[in-house]
């Protein structure tokens, strides 16, 4: 799958499921990018088609409404949305 | 993927601009955000051969993705409760900063949700003369034979009309 990981300081796991043509996912990375943090991300829309029903799963677990970006941290906390603040907050309560 | 050309994505942002506000409606005043939002649905058209929003995963099948070809049948419902559409590209006149810095919830129901809604509206036994039909995207009924080519209020497409009763 075409996961793609981005290189930075540790802040646990974090992974962004974002639409290549959505300004709010492209700001979520860019906030991402500034913070300087190792993520991985995906957009969705860009997957070969027989892949597309695994990773609509894989989100939907996370967040039902299918909505993005869907920013999933350590495998418990969910970010849906453009939340710069609490992105912010959660992720300055990461540092190691 | 071809990218779009910066004089199309400002044509594109004036001939919307003007149909926008002939029709009632506004566009994001955060020029940044809009142009990225018009280059987008110019990308998808190219893409997919309609202008999905920008800001969902679209199926690539008309048929689907329907309710999101812009402007998407959730606007205007989004626009009274929270100022904006989901994408933010159109926001209501009383829109404020609040409304547009933070995410607005998806009012689009699950793809399962929407079958559902598909199905029930199949059959309308009226005991009206003519069938009422409904643009979806900004609510207007008319009662012909048939919807109208465009809808004469929001200009959408007649495949945007629902048999309403
Ligand atoms: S009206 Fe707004 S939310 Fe709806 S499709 Fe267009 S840009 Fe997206």
């Amino acid at each position: 799958m075409d996961i793609k990981q981005v290189e930075g300081r540790k802040a646990g796991k974090l992974m962004l499921y974002a639409i290549s043509t959505c300004p709010w996912c492209q700001k979520t990375k860019t906030l991402l990018n500034e913070l300087g943090v190792e993520y991985s991300y995906i957009d969705v829309d860009l997957v070969p088609e027989e892949e597309e029903d695994k990773i609509r799963r894989e989100v939907e677990r996370w967040n039902d409404r299918l909505s993005f970006p869907t920013l999933v941290i350590d495998d418990e906390e969910v970010i849906i949305g453009f939340q710069e603040e609490r992105i912010r907050q959660v992720l300055k309560g990461k540092k190691q | 993927m071809n990218e779009i050309s910066p004089e199309k994505i400002q044509k594109y942002y004036h001939q919307l601009l003007t149909e926008a506000e002939k029709a009632g409606y506004h566009l994001n005043s955060d020029l940044d955000l809009t142009l990225e939002l018009v280059k987008s649905l110019l990308t998808n058209e190219e893409r997919y051969g309609y202008q999905s929003c920008p800001c969902r995963w679209a199926s690539g099948l008309k048929e689907e993705d329907r309710d999101i070809v812009c402007p998407c049948d959730y606007r205007d419902q989004d626009l009274a409760e929270y100022g904006r559409c989901y994408c933010a590209l159109y926001v209501s006149a009383k829109a404020t900063k609040e409304n547009l810095s933070q995410p607005i919830p998806e009012r689009r129901p699950s793809k399962e949700e929407r079958k559902k809604k598909a199905e029930k509206e199949i059959s309308h036994p009226s005991s009206l003369s003519l069938p009422v039909w409904r643009c979806q995207v900004c609510g207007y009924l008319c009662a012909r034979q048939e919807p109208p080519e465009v809808c004469p209020i929001c200009k959408a497409t007649k495949d945007r009309f629902e048999r309403f009763y």
